[in-house]
């Protein structure tokens, strides 16, 4: 186990160079960083190679890239170019996100894996048609088609809940943005979980436990969920950081203030050090999310050990 | 992240083959494929003449009316796109700030939106934007995402942990964000950057499928026979691995198609997909809402047309996946 962790930690070394660097370098082409700062006016030259040289904006990008890469292991992500430092914005931003992302992840758990079961175990029937119907449809439609339909139905049409979200985004006010940013995925859930469920529930060893005459809610529970559930913590696992990546479209419709607006902010106003510190979090957060997602599949399958 | 493993059963023509229909989304089994266990040996069915993968996938898909209902809203999807001027006359550019936000009338079914352009106008006009980046970024990204899963498993080695190890790369940059970042320099107001970032963010996805599926292929005897006969290998890729190995990437690249189109729609929403003054469904929703009070048939006209392109495609798909491997989900 622990030679296996310390392998795909080795692993991730390169992927979250190549990541970062990638990004780096699109936000290298989004354009003058300098043009921002000195507002609508163009700057002039004398200026600008002064805040270049300050910023270290006159060296070639694989130094400024090293630097930074350097200066993030220390923690600092360095300053916003209103003076802002970045970690003060991740702060603020990540804590409203995180309670987002959770939301997203319990409706993604509890509905979808519910729907999955209960579908899974009458397959053909009514129910089953009907929830297949809705999970192809929640699907199709995009996440910020959905947000603006259930924004205007629930919050101004029948006014249930608050149209828009509050700077300090308690969870009561996050109930409907995180159902919106689960959407998709949790159809991807029940869909999951119900193949999984009726595949297994025709195997040998729910047969057996059928045959020594286990009540059926521990058939269900125990043998058969948990044997089902391999693949669905996989895909909730990989969702956590796309959920995080995802929350710009939600955040922006329930005006969220969180990473996705950070983020939105930062690209707008061509704040480099924003963008760039938010999105290497974010891919960190991805990286780890699919570590975690492996060694958890030794917990839940015996079968599999890690050399 | 776990890959996924393509059988290659469908080299062997599939009538029997147990397996319940997982998608018609009326619920109903379809016929020729008797329900049993996945994998569960269904035994051959009897055979006149030697069936092909492709010929037994379009016996399935032309009974299938899930495939059939998706079929004909995309042939009108794809008419409209070509012809737009065929059902909705007037320009969408040409707008009567009076009109503005004002509800149907006759002779404007859908009602103004807020700049007093035609709802119906504009959203007939829209079908175009979705269909074209849809259908142009699917080909680029299969073509660029298959040929290089295609080197990958069959070269293996280096070139494989290589291309791996970049796939792993575009993985971890989740999509939306890399769009903002990338489209909110480009000015240019047609829909080649949007295909062009959708292609290059696009391609890992196909080539992971491709690549797997080219390993699976590789191990059946008819490949090590042709290869013990002395095929080339250019021979051996091109002949007897390629058109084996090529059926998931169709399937997925059919769902992809609907995702991509959402994906237009939703980089037009941020602002920084197509601009005005093209005519996207993203940017006309984008434009609705500020608004929805007042004029709600301005969102929902263009949001259901747009939820029922990617619905068509994305059943497309599911469909072409149920007819070409029962045993894929």
């Amino acid at each position: 186990m622990g030679r296996y962790v310390v392998r795909r930690l080795v692993q991730m070394v390169p992927v979250f160079v190549g990541a970062t660097l990638l990004i780096f370098l699109m936000v290298n082409v989004m354009g003058d960083p300098i043009a921002g700062l000195c507002g609508e006016r163009r700057c002039d030259p004398a200026t600008a190679a002064r805040l270049r040289a300050e910023f270290g904006l006159d060296r070639p990008v694989w130094q400024q890239y090293l630097t930074y890469m350097g200066n993030v292991f220390t923690g600092d992500f360095g300053t916003a170019f209103n003076g802002q430092e970045v970690t003060e914005l991740m702060a603020t931003a990540f804590p409203v996100t995180l309670r987002l992302t959770l939301i997203a992840i319990l409706f993604e758990i509890v509905v979808g894996v519910t729907l999955g079961v209960v579908t899974g175990l009458r397959r053909g029937r009514p129910v089953d048609t009907g929830v297949l119907l809705l999970t192809l449809v929640v699907i199709s439609v995009p996440t910020f088609v959905t947000g603006l339909l259930l924004q205007l139905l629930l919050g101004v049409k029948w006014g249930w809940i608050r149209p828009s979200v509050s700077t300090e985004a308690p969870f009561a006010e996050l109930i409907l943005p995180g159902l919106v940013l689960a959407s998709v995925s949790l159809a991807y859930v029940t869909r999951l979980t119900r193949t999984s469920i009726a595949e297994n529930r025709r195997s040998d060893y729910v047969r057996t436990a059928i045959a020594k005459g286990l009540p059926r809610h521990r058939v269900v529970t125990r043998h058969l969920l948990r044997n089902s559930l391999i693949p669905v913590v996989t895909f909730i696992g990989a969702d956590v950081g796309f959920l995080m990546g995802g929350a710009i479209v939600t955040e922006r419709i329930f005006n969220i203030h969180g990473v996705g607006y950070q983020l939105y902010q930062g690209i707008l106003r061509q704040n480099t050090q924003t963008v760039v510190g938010f999105v290497t979090v974010l891919v960190l957060v991805f990286l780890v999310a699919n570590l975690v997602v492996d060694l958890l599949y030794a917990v839940l399958d015996p079968r599999i050990r890690y050399v | 992240m776990s890959e996924q493993h393509y059988e290659s059963e469908r080299v062997v023509a599939v009538t029997g083959v147990g397996g319940t229909v997982d998608l018609g989304a009326d619920g109903t089994e379809r016929p020729g494929k008797a329900p049993g266990g996945p994998g569960g040996p269904g035994g051959p069915g009897p055979r006149d003449r030697p069936r092909s993968l492709w010929s037994d996938a379009w016996r399935d898909l032309r009974r299938n009316p899930v495939f059939i209902v998706s079929g004909l809203v995309i042939c009108f999807l794809v008419l409209i796109s070509l012809w737009p001027s065929a059902i909705a006359s007037g320009s969408p550019l040409a707008c009567d700030l009076a009109k503005a936000q004002e509800g149907p009338r006759p002779g404007h079914p859908f009602g103004f939106d807020g700049q007093g352009c035609d709802v119906y106008t504009r959203t007939v006009h829209g079908a175009r934007t979705s269909v074209t980046v849809g259908v142009l970024a699917t080909l680029g990204v299969a073509v660029l995402g298959s040929v290089l899963g295609a080197l990958a498993g069959f070269l293996g080695g280096v070139w494989d942990a290589v291309l791996s190890r970049i796939t792993d790369v575009f993985f971890a940059i989740p999509v939306v964000l890399g769009g903002l970042v990338l489209l909110s320099v480009i000015t240019s107001n047609t829909v080649w950057p949007v295909i062009g970032f959708i292609v290059l963010l696009g391609w890992p996805q196909i080539s992971r499928i491709a690549r797997g599926s080219v390993i699976t292929v590789q191990q059946n005897d008819y490949v090590q026979a042709a290869r013990a006969l002395g095929a080339s290998r250019t021979r051996l890729l091109l002949r007897h691995i390629a058109p084996n190995a090529v059926a998931p990437v169709i399937v997925v690249a059919t769902i992809a198609l609907g995702t991509y189109i959402a994906l237009e729609a939703t980089l037009s929403y941020l602002g920084v997909g197509l601009k005005p003054p093209s005519v996207s469904w993203g940017i006309d929703i984008s434009a609705a809402s500020p608004y929805v009070r007042n004029a709600p048939h301005a969102l929902l006209w263009p949001s259901g047309a747009l939820a029922v392109t990617v619905l068509a495609f994305i059943m497309l798909g599911d469909a072409v996946r149920d007819a070409l491997d029962p045993k894929l989900r």
